[in-house]
């Protein structure tokens, strides 16, 4: 399987630490502890309603947590002032569920805005490059001067994966970006976050219900169970953890299709 | 410029050229490097050289200019021969070349027409919007009927937990500010009599203003264009956000009616709840009119009351309050009508808002308007 990055063990990225996440009475995460190392693909699983995109969204720091720290360049987001705070956002490439893309701008101003905001190209500029991060992922030309509107789900999902990449970000955070793709998109996407990865040292914080993106680019899974991160390791370890959710989830038939996939196919 | 920002110097003394690259390729540079590396662009020919030995991170924006500087194909070959570069390198290269020879397929673009037929078109299609809006809302005036029509003798269909809920919010909830609104035109009006009034020794007929302003025309207009900005604005955002969020999309394939489930129960409440409001705008303008009196008229509200009920006729009051059911009508089908016309975007969402509110301020004033000239015909 995929070995883990040779600077994984010296530099946590990401530290969650005590995290509690509460909704009135709900509480959806207790104490939970999670570390992301730089240059590693984390892929985050955990049953609906776990409560994978509240840690996501903690993490980016759109949510105060109700106790616990989350540190990221070890620095905590909501202590820093609007200024450090903004630029060590710029860092950050975030890729939400729906695609969030702006609905008055075209699609190649939704790449390109990030550009001109904080990297401080002229917009010609910006949208050449935009457009460049559209080709990357895999948007037809034709798509550039639509509105996210007249977008099909998957083209939403390419779209915002591609304004995420915009600053070239150290991290990048992916909500379920496979679901709603073809599985030769899928397929495509994977090996982009790979190529993507190794050549700039990016770290993923992935959430995905997709068996095939772990298999294939995940270098360590963290699962959610009972409002805590029950298991943190490679595939392997995690797939042999004795909990009757995790033996479902990678045993069940469709784990077990996509493992004998992955064994077949050599990683490259 | 930070000391490790990317350059690139060419070595034209070699054959063939051979192209230096140097330092940081990333996009906090990128700005840089375009204005440094621009009159270099188109003069490198295919069989330029690269040596990457001196370049230190290179991201994908890096990549993408390298690739516009040598030429994609040419890149492509020398990421493949060069042994400085890491594999890891090779493929960023590899799959920028590859998403650069997409975008640089020619986009279609769409053909300009000259300024004067653009003009001219615009103006033709305004018109025709206009047009066809009309003969859209009166269609959909008709279906609401037809729709209520069909459910009028169906006791189980009527939606009555909704109606109740929508007379709450567009009436219930707007009595505060419509009374208060109207008291304070009433007294501004009073003010208005009194004053003009005083240079004919007549400020007696002040409470005549008041009353048949308030009773004929100022409550039931006042209500109706406030209701056309709370109201038929907030149906047009709750229909529209359900529109864009597919949910009236998904209400059809349930095999439900929208018409029935979201319009007419919006109709209904607001045929209740105008001409309420209404009567109590009367009440309130009056009431508005005869404190000013009291206080600086010196007619106290007892013979106030005394001379509007002699001089001003309960026909005036019936007169106004017929009017409230069709503004209530026209303000419920237009903020409707706007919010099944959302498509997709937020953006919409706002603009079809707005048209609702313009609209239905437009149609009230209109009717109001011929309402008067019918009533002066009348003579009532």
């Amino acid at each position: 399987m995929s070995a883990k990055p040779e600077t994984a063990a010296a530099e946590p990225v990401i530290q969650v630490r005590g995290l509690v996440n509460r909704f009135g009475a709900q509480t959806v995460h207790e104490h939970l502890d999670l570390d992301v190392y730089r240059g590693e693909i984390l892929g985050v699983v955990g049953g609906s309603g776990t409560g994978k995109s509240v840690l996501l969204r903690t993490i980016v720091g759109l949510r105060r947590p109700s106790a616990g720290q989350v540190r990221v360049f070890g620095e905590d987001l909501l202590d820093l002032p609007p200024e450090r705070r903004s630029r060590i956002e710029r860092r950050f490439g975030v890729l939400f569920q729906g695609g969030a893309l702006f609905s008055s701008q075209t699609v190649a101003e939704n790449a390109a805005t990030p550009l001109i905001e904080h990297a401080g190209l002229d917009r010609a500029l910006a949208e050449k490059l935009a457009r460049l991060k559209l080709a990357l992922a895999g948007l037809p030309n034709d798509s550039a001067a639509k509105l996210p509107a007249e977008l099909s789900g998957g083209m939403v999902k390419r779209a915002a994966l591609a304004r995420a990449l915009a600053l070239d970000p150290d991290i990048l955070f992916l909500d379920e970006p496979t679901a709603g793709l073809d599985p030769i998109g899928a397929a495509a996407f994977d090996q982009l976050i790979l190529t993507l990865r190794d050549a700039l040292g990016l770290t993923v914080f992935l959430v995905t219900h997709d068996l095939d993106t772990l298999y294939t680019i995940c270098d360590r899974v963290a699962v959610l169970s009972q409002k805590k991160v029950l298991v943190t390791d490679t595939l392997d370890v995690v797939a042999a953890t004795d909990d009757a959710w995790v033996q479902e989830y990678f045993h069940g038939p469709r784990g077990r299709a996509a493992q004998s996939a992955a064994d077949a196919r050599p990683r490259s | 410029m930070s000391p490790n920002a990317g350059s690139a110097t060419l070595d034209t003394v070699s054959t063939p050229p051979r192209l230096r690259v140097t330092g940081d390729w990333t996009l906090a540079h990128l700005a840089e490097l375009y204005r440094t590396l621009s009159p270099m662009f188109g003069k490198l020919d295919a069989r330029t050289a690269v040596d990457f030995g001196g370049l230190g991170e290179l991201d994908t924006a890096g990549a993408g200019l390298l690739s516009e500087l040598v030429g994609t194909q040419r890149l492509r070959e020398l990421a493949r021969e060069a042994a400085d570069l890491s594999a890891a390198r090779r493929a960023l290269i590899e799959t920028v070349c590859e998403a650069v020879t997409v975008w640089r397929q020619p986009m279609p673009r769409p053909s300009r027409q000259p300024a004067v037929l653009e003009v001219l078109s615009r103006i033709g299609g305004a018109v025709e919007n206009v047009w066809g809006q009309q003969r859209y809302l009166l269609g959909f005036i008709g279906l609401t009927l037809e729709t209520l029509a069909r459910n009028l003798f169906h006791p189980r269909r009527w939606r009555l937990t909704p109606l109740t809920a929508h007379i709450e919010q567009t009436g219930m909830d707007a009595i505060p500010i419509v009374a208060l609104l109207t008291f304070m035109v009433g007294a501004v009006v009073a003010f208005l009599g009194a004053t003009v009034l005083r240079d004919f020794g007549a400020t007696v007929y002040t409470v005549n203003l008041v009353g048949f302003s308030f009773l004929r025309e100022f409550g039931v207009l006042l209500t109706a264009i406030l209701m056309a900005g709370r109201t038929a604005s907030a149906f047009t955002a709750q229909i529209g956000a359900m529109k864009a969020n597919e949910e009236i999309d998904a209400i059809r394939a349930l095999g439900l009616d929208p018409m029935e489930l979201l319009v007419l129960p919006r109709v209904l409440a607001l045929l209740v709840s105008l001409p309420m409001l209404t009567f109590i705008a009367m009440i309130a303008g009056i009431v508005g009119g005869g404190l000013v009196c009291a206080a600086i008229l010196d007619i106290p509200p007892v013979m106030f009351l005394g001379i509007l009920k002699s001089d001003v006729g309960v026909q005036h009051f019936l007169l106004g309050l017929a009017k409230a059911p069709v503004f209530a009508f026209l303000i419920a089908v237009i903020g409707c009508i706007e919010g099944l016309k959302v498509s997709g975007s937020a953006q919409s969402v706002g603009e079809h808002t707005t048209s609702s509110v313009v609209q239905s301020i437009f149609m009230v004033i209109l009717v109001d308007a011929v309402a008067a000239l019918f009533y002066m015909e009348m003579g009532w």
